[in-house]
């Protein structure tokens, strides 16, 4: 039952049919991070795909940015509940990263510098639905928003697009990762306002 | 809502007794919902302030400059209106009252509220960890929880706590105004256990990433540094 709160009326900011429920609009892009931002350096960073302990690929920066990219246009939504439309982002799509990698593996778990993680369906991060992005807004990526190169899964709560990006782990289980271990939603569709376990 | 406190001249306490809370732990916030006549709703998350007490929890908001949320809670909002909320919320940005670590607490602004609950809750449950917070605030009038803070500073086994000044400072404060400084957090005085710290930060999003990146800078591991950050650049 939704109980109406006296006095309140609100001030029926702008929407948009892009807007996931329970979401509002902004222009500003919010960092959300568990601890500090970590200092990593491109000449020391590496990306990789790995299958347990076995680096099936990986690249230094230098490798990494000669790779193909795409220009991004996204909507992106945030847990805490801000989403921001049409933001750009360069980047290498995941389809590309696993081209060549034979796999069973149906989840992943995406591994960042400082030790963050999280789980996702493998099948999310295909057909053209992520990438590793390293600029956004025509610029580096800034370390706090996981710059050098974050992972980049606009469809799902943001917390899944891990900052400061080191590997992408192909797993069996669908093990949860740092936030998911702490009560949020494996899966984090904003549509379907999976924000916490059990929603 | 069963009472609302001015803590500053834009930060106002609310107490709400709620149905069926089991407790909640020091730096958990909780999402208030409100509903407008035709069915708009707005929600927006609030850290809880201390620990609960007879079923009563408290949450202190700081009114935003067109904030739609903290502006009804401040200023419309009454004794006896009824809000959704839900919670508690967080599992990550808490304090563990067994965990005998020092704890070093950094606060900008409003950052303080979480904070607060955990020196509360340390207060309540007599606990002797060593504690000391550090708050910055623009000039002492903003001082949420001042008196409170300085109340139990003063007392035996009390925490040790810190204002530093951004705008204006007491007359008796010998540091200049300014923003944050890495000596500023460099406190080796307090931590006479030899035990490596956890540290708990919060305020706004620049605030917070210059405050991480000293307690970085002065030694303390990344894993010890416990970040929580509202709004953007």
């Amino acid at each position: 039952m939704v109980h109406v709160t006296r006095g309140f009326t609100g001030r029926h900011p702008a929407t948009d049919d892009r807007l996931p429920p329970g979401q509002y609009l902004t222009d500003d892009f919010p960092v959300l991070s568990a601890g500090p931002t970590p200092a990593i350096r491109r000449d020391e960073w590496t990306f990789s795909v790995r299958d347990g302990d076995q680096a099936l690929r990986s690249w230094t920066w230098d490798e990494f940015t000669a790779l193909a990219t795409e220009d991004i246009t996204v909507d992106i939504h945030c847990v805490t509940r801000w989403s921001r439309l049409d933001t750009t982002w360069r980047g290498v799509a995941i389809d590309d990263l696993l081209a060549d990698v034979d796999t069973a593996a149906e989840y992943v778990l995406a591994r960042s510098y400082g030790g963050y993680t999280t789980n996702l369906p493998l099948e999310d991060l295909l057909d053209g639905k992520a990438w590793i992005a390293y600029e956004h807004d025509g610029e580096d990526l800034p370390p706090e928003h996981g710059g050098p190169a974050r992972l980049l899964v606009p469809h799902l709560y943001f917390w899944k697009s891990a900052k400061w990006i080191k590997s992408l782990d192909l797993v069996d289980d669908d093990d949860p990762g740092f936030w998911e271990t702490l009560g949020y939603h494996d899966y984090g569709d904003p549509w379907r306002e999976q924000r916490y376990q059990g929603d | 809502m069963t009472a609302s406190r001015v803590e500053t001249a834009t930060a106002h306490t609310l107490s709400l007794r709620v149905d069926e809370w089991n407790g909640h732990l020091p730096g958990q916030h909780i999402d208030v919902r409100l509903t407008a006549p035709d069915g708009y709703q707005a929600v927006r998350s609030y850290s809880l302030a201390a620990p609960a007490l007879d079923g009563v929890i408290e949450i202190t908001v700081q009114r935003l400059p067109g904030g739609e949320v903290s502006g009804f809670l401040t200023d419309t909002a009454m004794v006896g209106d009824q809000f959704e909320i839900r919670g508690p919320l967080g599992n990550w940005f808490v304090w563990d009252q067994d965990d005998p670590s020092p704890v070093l607490l950094v606060a900008g602004g409003s950052g303080v509220v979480p904070l607060m609950s955990m020196i509360r809750a340390r207060d309540r449950a007599d606990i002797q960890t060593p504690l000391h917070l550090i708050h910055s605030v623009r000039t002492p009038q903003d001082r949420i929880y001042g008196d409170e803070l300085t109340r139990l500073a003063a007392r035996a086994g009390g925490p040790s706590v810190t204002w530093l000044y951004t705008r204006t400072a007491p007359p008796t404060e010998t540091r200049p105004p300014g923003r944050l400084r890495r000596d500023d957090l460099d406190d080796g005085s307090t931590w006479t256990s030899g035990a490596t710290p956890i540290c708990f930060v919060c305020g706004p999003t620049g605030f917070v990433e210059e405050a991480a990146n000293h307690l970085l800078a002065s030694g303390h591991p990344a894993d010890r540094i416990r970040t929580e950050r509202f709004g953007g650049r």
